[in-house]
């Protein structure tokens, strides 16, 4: 509760920072948001000439685009003390500072900035999965929403354990791996388009090893109220996310084997 | 039972080596030489509460892998280590909430935020309640002199101020040991008259536990009961500084301005006096006290020259440290 506590004082202390330079925030986020949009364009252009794919159509394919981006950006935005960890606390020596108080170095790295720049793929997000509502004729109802949010929350979790494990691997590089954007920014690629679409090898990836589709496509094909094409039973779609939880935790254990490392060798 | 206990205490780092040039560092990564340093090699002292300690040593001699040991960031390879009952690197949270750290180089507050919005947070990162927060603040603030500061930036302070404020930050949570690492670097002379002030204040009147290293003597001179002096992972000297100087350098100067051009001094009885410099109608003499006492040698010379002026002084600390570590063979590597 505590800890809960500490968070959101350093969640204000980075918005206040941030909105210091107000002109240069503005840019960023519009930056982010007009980036996004024109990747969403090409899906749209994609559309327009082939009609469908494999039975999804843009409107239900947009829904996923626009989960797939929110819960992007929302990991993104509050992860950002692991994305620079290697350069800012590893390279530098800055991490024994974080040792140095009496609180765990990953609530001190989630606290060191909430970045609101973010807010414009947010925004983008949240438009492409509005279209996507108002083509499908997606029906809100309490469940639904419910599902949304847990899948929004196992989602945040999930993507925010690929950057606590990236963040891991700097203990032995010092700088971050970029090679990890594979599995971070091509993970989200991954998850804008239906599970089914994709190579039995590729889906079994993002089902068993980083569980994307836990926290996107099952909970989303269940809001939809549809029958998985790939045949999972009905029951176990909304249970899925909890994949995310599982994910963020064994992240979270594998950081504290790094940690371990930087305090007996002294990076 | 003392504050802090150290016995055996050792590190070894294996550190890979490299070949020169960019061929040798694309051959680092397919074989790897390693090569084993020993940083520490069995040290061990106990401290007692309230005590001022000053650890000194050359670039290279074990200083800070000492200091990460006892602040927690540093697990050693061998020995122990306790730390008011606790081990550092294994209870690391309740161990950092009993301890307050300063590192000259580095700062703890936060660069774009004001100094008071730094102090906040850290009240809230150590959970400090809130009226003992406020009462902690303001003793600080005044003993500091930090009350024009606190609305200032971070990045805006001079070295100076922002090492004042660090101190202060680093004490909010009155933490019985404060460690020190090199808190006056790159000071200017009435900034360290205020740190050394300040910390002479926490460690007398509050009775806090202080642990200062540093590269400049006169911190040393000016605060420290007790100095360690550590050089090639082992403990050199552990005594009063008196001691050592007395031990290492019992040599004194004798400066005289004679009347007339400094004298050639060939046909005196001086031994164990030596020559130091000339300049003109200045002489400057050492001696060792304990073969010529300084009355014996002025009446001497005054016998046979006209002296316009005389005062005896101790060589520099820097030297007496310069020459305690040639002896010892641990200068710089």
């Amino acid at each position: 509760m505590d800890a809960l506590r500490l968070y959101g004082r350093y969640t204000a202390v980075s918005i206040r920072s941030q909105l210091a330079y107000p002109g240069s925030f503005l840019m960023m986020s519009f930056g982010q948001f007009l980036v996004t949009v024109i990747e969403f364009v090409g899906v749209w252009a994609l559309f327009q000439r082939f009609g469908h794919i494999q039975g999804w159509r843009v409107g239900e394919v947009a829904l996923f685009y626009g989960l797939a981006s929110v819960i992007f950006s929302v990991a993104d935005a509050v992860t950002r003390g692991f994305d620079i960890f290697g350069s800012v606390f590893v390279k530098t020596g800055n991490f024994d500072r974080l040792l140095l108080r009496p609180r765990t170095t990953a609530l001190q790295l989630l606290g060191y900035e909430l970045r609101l720049t973010r807010i414009g793929r947010l925004a983008q997000g949240l438009i492409v999965f509005s279209i996507g509502v108002h083509m499908t004729g997606f029906s809100w109802t309490p469940a639904s929403a419910a599902l949304l949010a847990w899948a929004l929350a196992g989602g945040t979790a999930l993507f925010s354990g690929l950057f606590i494990c990236q963040a891991t691997l700097a203990f032995w590089t010092v700088e971050s791996l970029e090679a990890m954007n594979v599995l971070t920014y091509g993970g989200e690629a991954a998850a804008e388009y239906p599970l089914d679409v994709y190579a039995r090898w590729f889906r079994d990836f993002l089902i068993f090893v980083v569980p994307i589709a836990a926290v996107t496509y099952f909970p989303l094909v269940a809001a939809m109220g549809r029958t998985d094409p790939l045949g999972t039973p009905a029951w176990a779609l909304p249970l899925t996310p909890l994949a995310g939880f599982a994910f963020l935790a064994l992240s979270l254990w594998i950081w504290g084997f790094g940690v371990r490392r930087y305090t007996s060798t002294g990076s | 039972m003392p504050q802090i206990l150290v016995e055996g205490l050792a590190k070894t780092y294996r550190v890979a080596e490299r070949d020169p040039g960019t061929w040798g560092a694309v051959r680092g990564l397919v074989r790897r030489r390693w090569r084993t340093i020993e940083a520490l090699k069995g040290v061990d002292f106990s401290l007692e509460a309230g005590e001022l300690l000053g650890f000194i040593g050359p670039n290279g001699a074990g200083k800070s892998t000492t200091i990460k040991i006892l602040s927690g960031i540093l697990q050693p390879s061998e020995g122990r280590c306790e730390v008011g009952g606790l081990t550092p690197w294994r209870d690391r949270i309740r161990h950092v909430a009993r301890i307050g750290v300063v590192f000259g180089q580095r700062t703890q507050l936060w660069w774009d935020l004001p100094v008071i919005e730094g102090f906040d947070l850290l009240r809230d990162i150590y959970s400090v309640p809130p009226d003992r927060y406020r009462r902690t603040r303001d003793e600080l603030v005044g003993l500091m002199r930090l009350e024009k500061l606190l609305d200032q930036p971070v990045r805006q302070l001079s070295l100076g101020q922002r090492m004042r404020c660090e101190i202060a930050a680093a004490m909010l949570h009155e933490p019985s040991i404060l460690f020190l690492d090199e808190p006056t670097i790159g000071l200017d002379a009435p900034s360290k008259l205020a740190v050394r002030d300040f910390v002479r204040v926490l460690n007398k009147e509050r009775g806090v536990t202080v642990i200062l290293t540093t590269h400049d003597m006169h911190d040393i001179e000016a605060l420290a009961e007790r100095v360690i002096v550590i050089g090639n992972g082992t403990i050199l000297a552990d005594s009063p500084f008196e001691t050592l100087r007395q031990g290492v350098l019992a040599e004194r100067r004798m400066f005289i301005d004679f009347e007339a051009d400094a004298p050639d001094l060939a046909g005196l009885d001086l031994a164990g006096v030596t020559v130091h410099g000339r300049d003109g109608r200045a002489l400057e003499l050492a001696f060792d006290p304990r073969v010529i006492a300084a009355p014996q040698l002025i009446s001497r010379i005054t016998a046979a020259h006209s002296v316009a002026d005389i005062h005896v002084d101790e060589p520099a600390i820097e030297e007496v440290i310069a020459r305690f570590y040639d002896l010892h063979g641990a200068g710089e590597a």
